[in-house]
């Protein structure tokens, strides 16, 4: 086979195009460029050999057609040598099914309707979001009303899924933060020869604020995107559908479950969390401040109301409906394409751990406006 | 290429498969010649999509050889894969277009990323597919989550096709579709034969389809070729399937 090339003979008033071998989509940038450089438009004829063509791909057709119609509207003339069919038919075929890109118009929208539109779908967005609550609200009327239609064992899986098995990375996260918050603060207390304090700081700072926070956020970064991802995924299998045509509601078969096992199980895990970040101060206590596990404990029980525990134990179940209905929700939202999975799982973990922390906040405000 | 009628650009040898403890595959041969349209049949779950895979270098096989458009596709390496993979277009079942990217994105994307062309060109090569395909202009820049199932099949036409190579490969092209939409495919599918060349491996449980686009058939059953040949005498062949198969459904 020869080679594939493209070479350019001039004389006084004649161009000659020599195309050799394959001409295909690979080499029509290079062959334009060396045509545009023979300054072709000075001549007055042009000859197109493709007798040493063996093989003309459609890309590459369509170029030599743009060329062709080009060289018409400048009044040069052309012929072309060619025996093989194939490739004539090939030509023949491009100008067939030629579509004149300049007849269709690309929409163009002007500012205000890209705010407007913008501002419907967030306005859409919000008023799904709305109807989402509306059917959990009437969903869970219907649950306590029939108690009976409660989905047991779907719930003791999600506990499991969701709590039983979170178990492990929470204790441990935990305590790892319980053991950071004690050695840095051990730290600046032997300073001041305020040793003992350390109890009030860790019992307090991590009953009422640090363990359900922590708790949230990996809940949230665990489960909240498990839920997301899964009922999404549901949705573009049409799995959802299927449920609904054989007459069980996603809402009291997917949501409730997921959303009850999460509320039950938050304290449960919160109090795990508070276990374990303590067990780190009293060590760090221990070791650093020399104070023992019984002068720790007694002082606990001295300086740390019940009502830290109480309060961060309190926060679980808010904080457990945020997240489970946010990771659920935007899993409903998924459109059927794949990259809307991604794109509302980010979304989820994001949003609840935000809701989170804004809850938190709300809870802190009122809590000390309380007095409590 | 007019010397080369009786070439054989797929050539299967004893190719053997195995999943996990089952045999899929106990050596199976076959050649697909240059533009032809060649079939694979067979009841579910004897390996057909498996076969395709494998040609297409999705799947591994056990034993024996794969030769395509002269690669060896037991020996063959990194580039020369890429380079093979260049040479064919695959119509995956559902389509599978990438949901993230348009219609027209999605047929640009292997112009763009393998070829120096500029974006007029592309665009003007990316309108001339979808033309050829059937689809119409402005659905090129819809979504592949907004489309039916028939513009999808279509589309993924136009992107396996968007490269011009010289190999298509057809995973059920008309499974899924209403029956006229299943027809105007196989017209199609005959039509881009006779006007690109190409040669064609499809997969297929459609029996209109396989009388009206095919010009060879090959018959799994049983871990093995049980047929191959043209459709003419498949009928006189003894075994049970292609005795169900085809007298059930004539």
């Amino acid at each position: 086979m020869n080679s594939t090339s493209l070479e350019i003979t001039k004389n006084a008033t004649t161009l000659s195009l020599n195309f050799f071998g394959e001409f295909n989509l690979y080499v029509v940038s290079s062959y334009e460029q060396k045509i545009k450089a023979s300054n072709y438009e000075k001549y007055q004829h042009i000859d197109i050999n493709l007798d040493k063509l063996y093989y003309l791909d459609t890309a590459a057709a369509i170029f030599l057609n743009n060329f062709l119609k080009k060289l018409k509207k400048n009044n040069i003339n052309y012929s072309i040598n060619c025996e093989k069919t194939e490739l004539l038919d090939t030509l023949k075929l491009v100008q067939k099914y030629h579509v004149n890109l300049d007849n269709i118009e690309k929409p163009q929208h002007n500012f205000l309707y890209k705010i407007g539109n913008e501002f419907h779908k967030r306005f859409v967005d919000f008023m799904i979001f709305i109807a989402f609550l509306g059917k959990l609200f009437s969903t869970k009327l219907f649950v306590i009303k029939n108690i009976k239609n409660i989905r047991i064992k779907e719930i003791f899986f999600e506990v499991n899924e969701n709590a039983i098995k979170a178990i492990g990375i929470i204790a441990l996260t935990s305590f790892l933060i319980g053991l950071v918050v004690a050695y840095q603060s051990a730290y600046q207390l032997k300073l001041y020869g305020a040793n003992i304090f350390i109890v009030d700081m860790i019992g307090i700072s991590m009953l009422r604020e640090l363990a359900p926070i922590l708790t949230a956020i990996i809940i949230a970064g665990r489960s909240g995107s498990a839920f997301t991802a899964q009922i999404g995924a549901m949705k573009i299998t049409e799995e959802l559908d299927a449920m609904r045509t054989m007459g069980f509601d996603p809402y009291l078969f997917l949501v409730i479950p997921k959303i009850l096992a999460l509320m039950i199980t938050m304290p449960v895990l919160i109090f795990i969390a508070d276990i374990m970040g303590v067990l780190a101060g009293m060590i760090v206590a221990n070791i650093e401040l020399g104070i023992t596990p019984e002068m720790f404990l007694s002082r606990f029980s001295e300086v740390v109301d019940i009502k830290h525990f109480y309060i961060g134990i309190f926060k679980g179940p808010f904080f457990a409906f945020l997240i489970a209905t946010i990771g659920i929700y935007r899993g409903l939202v998924v459109k059927n394409d794949t990259q809307s999975i991604g794109f509302n799982t980010t979304r989820s973990v994001v949003e609840s751990i935000f809701a989170v922390i804004i809850c938190d906040a709300l809870f802190s405000i009122a809590f000390t406006n309380l007095g409590i | 290429m007019s010397n080369a009628i009786n070439e054989s650009i797929i050539k299967v040898r004893n190719v053997k498969t195995i999943f996990d403890d089952r045999i899929v595959h106990n050596g199976l041969n076959l050649d697909v010649k240059k533009g032809e349209i060649y079939g694979l049949l067979g009841p579910s779950g004897c390996g057909k999509t498996t076969l395709l895979k494998e040609m297409v270098m999705l799947q591994n096989y056990h034993g024996g050889n794969i030769d395509i458009l002269g690669y060896n596709l037991s020996s063959v390496d990194e580039n020369d894969a890429q380079a093979l993979r260049r040479q064919w277009g695959v119509l995956f079942q559902a389509g599978a277009l990438f949901s993230s990217l348009s219609l027209a994105d999605n047929i640009a994307l292997g112009l763009i990323e393998y070829s120096d062309l500029s974006q007029k060109m592309i665009d003007e090569i990316v309108a001339f597919k979808i033309n050829l395909v059937g689809l119409k202009q402005e659905d090129k820049r819809l979504f592949p989550s907004q489309i039916s199932g028939g513009m999808k099949k279509k589309a993924a036409l136009a992107r396996a096709l968007s490269l011009d190579p010289k190999l298509l490969f057809l995973d059920e092209p008309t499974s899924g579709l209403d029956p006229i939409s299943a027809r105007e495919f196989d017209t199609l599918i005959l039509k881009l034969r006779e006007l690109l060349g190409l040669s064609i491996v499809m997969v297929s449980h459609d029996l209109r389809s396989i009388y009206d686009t095919l010009d060879r058939i090959a018959v799994i059953d049983n871990k093995k070729i049980i047929y191959e040949g043209n459709l003419k005498d498949i009928k006189n062949d003894k075994s049970e399937f292609i005795q169900t198969f085809f007298r059930a459904n004539v």
